[in-house]
């Protein structure tokens, strides 16, 4: 079965079409990467797989559940995605114990010992063990965005959205928050990621999905889309891509 | 992490802001302020007139005549504005929460939270404690209380109430929607959201401008006397009449004064303080 399945997502903003009918199927233990340039529709996309946005059109299908159905449980649901956003969103008034436990605890109601456990178990996996009862605001960039990702991972998700994690950070720390990612698709679990760094994307993914105005406008495995890409616009964005210096 | 801002820095802007040379500056601020209120004492004292006026306002014997007994009075003062600050935090909370409820079915409450707070700062305070001071026990309704002192603090609570509740909003509309967003997508409720993420952030925000009311509302416990209780305020009116002289006043003035203060500055003391945490957290 499908990890996840989207037929014919549309989503508008007032006037605006940001995402134009969007088709993708990602298997259990897929890492599909998302790229393209900003305002492709991205963020909006993994934002409606999570019910963060409500959808105009389509369906969206978590492990054969339809999760856009009407009188669906979001929070439910939710519990069972994580989401990553750029700009980490830590809860700055809890400490780094408070930030992973809350949703263990008042969402799936774990007694405190168990979400502690499970917290502190995370926390040692991703080398952030001594960092338990920091404060948000006294740790790296590259740090809060490792808890955001523990955080996340505390409700033992099935599938994981990534939404440009390291856009935010400084270059030195961006290596840390790619391995913890690294470390995940290892360890099997299915994610779908938004990100503009091309060579983790063509190192981690087992496809990568060119965005452009609101579509899916190819895909395929990382070597021929990096190395041979079909479509103009794809030739053209990894052109100026590698322009940068960034592939 | 950026140094803290030196704790003396807030004191010498007082003194004369100069940070060269504290010894020095200090003594120069001590003299000009010496030399400057003595001044001020000279004049007042020798203006024309200033005897009487010292007869009437601050006279030594009619202070230590009345002021135990507005002391003593003053203690209910003190119970009104407690009581109505409990009821009055919980109740804004409400009404700032009921106006931040989305959604199209919830509008008669956002409505009725908008009505309220427009009706309760626009009515005078002395008004709405007349209407219901006098108003409700005149009703002579068996269950509703007939003691001012109740009706004197439901006032206080309804127009304090409407104020607070401003406030409160002001700070949950400060925080970011991505702190709400992060806590939906981890699958909590929207009240759970509201309850462990917003507002812990909204009203840790707010502390200063809520202590600002909270000085306002004990001033306006005075305007209870206007019902009965014998407050500090009443109990001056009943001085005075009794020597015609203004010195009880100024003594429950002075008792007033003597209990913002404190609170004023501890205000001050929290908004220095988030001022610098807030540095101390934007500097990344």
């Amino acid at each position: 079965m499908s990890a996840l399945v989207v037929q014919g997502l549309r989503k508008s903003f007032g006037r605006l079409e940001v995402l134009r009918g969007i088709d993708l199927d990602v298997a259990e233990h897929e890492v599909v990467c998302l790229i393209g340039a900003s305002g492709s529709g991205k963020s909006t996309f993994l934002r409606c797989v999570n019910l963060l946005e409500p959808i105009d059109e389509g369906r969206i299908v978590v492990a054969g559940e339809e999760i856009t159905a009407r009188g669906v449980d979001v929070n439910r649901v939710r519990r069972r995605i994580g989401i990553v956003f750029q700009a980490y969103n830590l809860f700055p008034h809890m400490s780094v114990l408070g930030n992973v436990t809350l949703a263990p605890l008042k969402a799936l109601r774990l007694p405190r010992a168990e979400a502690e456990a499970r917290a502190t178990e995370l926390l040692g996996r991703f080398g952030l063990a001594d960092k338990r009862d920091e404060y948000p605001d006294r740790l790296s960039g590259g740090q809060q965005q490792r808890v955001a990702i523990v955080r996340a991972l505390a409700m033992r998700p099935d599938l994981m959205l990534l939404d440009e994690v390291t856009s935010a950070l400084d270059p030195e720390l961006v290596a840390e928050v790619l391995n913890v990612i690294r470390e995940l698709a290892e360890a099997g679990m299915t994610m779908v990621i938004a990100t503009h760094e091309m060579a983790f994307a063509r190192d981690i993914a087992n496809r990568v999905c060119f965005l452009d105005e609101g579509v899916i406008l190819e895909q395929g495995l990382p070597e021929q889309m990096f190395t041979s890409p079909r479509e103009p616009r794809t030739q053209q964005f990894l052109q100026r891509i590698t322009e940068a210096g960034r592939l | 992490m950026p140094e803290p801002a030196p704790l003396g820095s807030r004191r010498s802007r007082i003194l004369g802001g100069s940070d060269d040379g504290s010894g020095r500056s200090i003594a120069i601020a001590v003299a000009s302020t010496v030399v400057f209120f003595g001044l001020i004492a000279l004049l007042v004292a020798s203006s024309p007139g200033w005897p009487e006026v010292k007869q009437a306002f601050f006279s030594r014997e009619a202070f230590s005549d009345a002021f135990p007994d507005i002391v003593r009075a003053f203690g209910l003062n003190i119970r009104i504005f407690l009581v109505a600050e409990v009821f009055i935090l919980v109740f804004a909370l409400l009404l700032a929460v009921l106006r931040s409820i989305p959604g199209p079915v919830f509008f008669p409450l956002r409505a009725l939270a908008v009505a309220y707070t427009d009706l309760f700062r626009g009515i005078p305070t002395i008004l709405v404690i007349y209407i219901l001071g006098f108003g409700a026990p005149a009703l002579q309704i068996s269950g509703v209380p007939r003691s001012p002192f109740f009706w004197g603090v439901v006032s206080l609570v309804l127009v304090y109430s409407a104020y607070v509740a401003e406030v409160y909003r002001a700070g949950i509309e400060s925080v970011h929607p991505s702190q709400e967003a992060a806590a939906r997508s981890l699958g909590l409720s929207r009240p759970q959201a509201l309850r462990f993420v917003v507002l812990p952030q909204a009203v840790r925000r707010v502390v200063p401008p809520l202590l600002n009311d909270f000085i306002g509302l004990q001033k306006d416990s005075a305007l209870v006397a206007l019902i009965g209780p014998v407050e500090a305020f009443r109990q001056s009116q009943i001085e005075v009449a009794g020597s015609f002289n203004y010195t009880p006043y100024l003594a429950t003035a002075l008792l007033f004064v003597l209990l913002t203060i404190p609170l004023a500055r501890f205000t001050d003391w929290l908004v220095a303080r988030n001022r610098r945490r807030e540095l101390a957290a934007g500097g990344r």
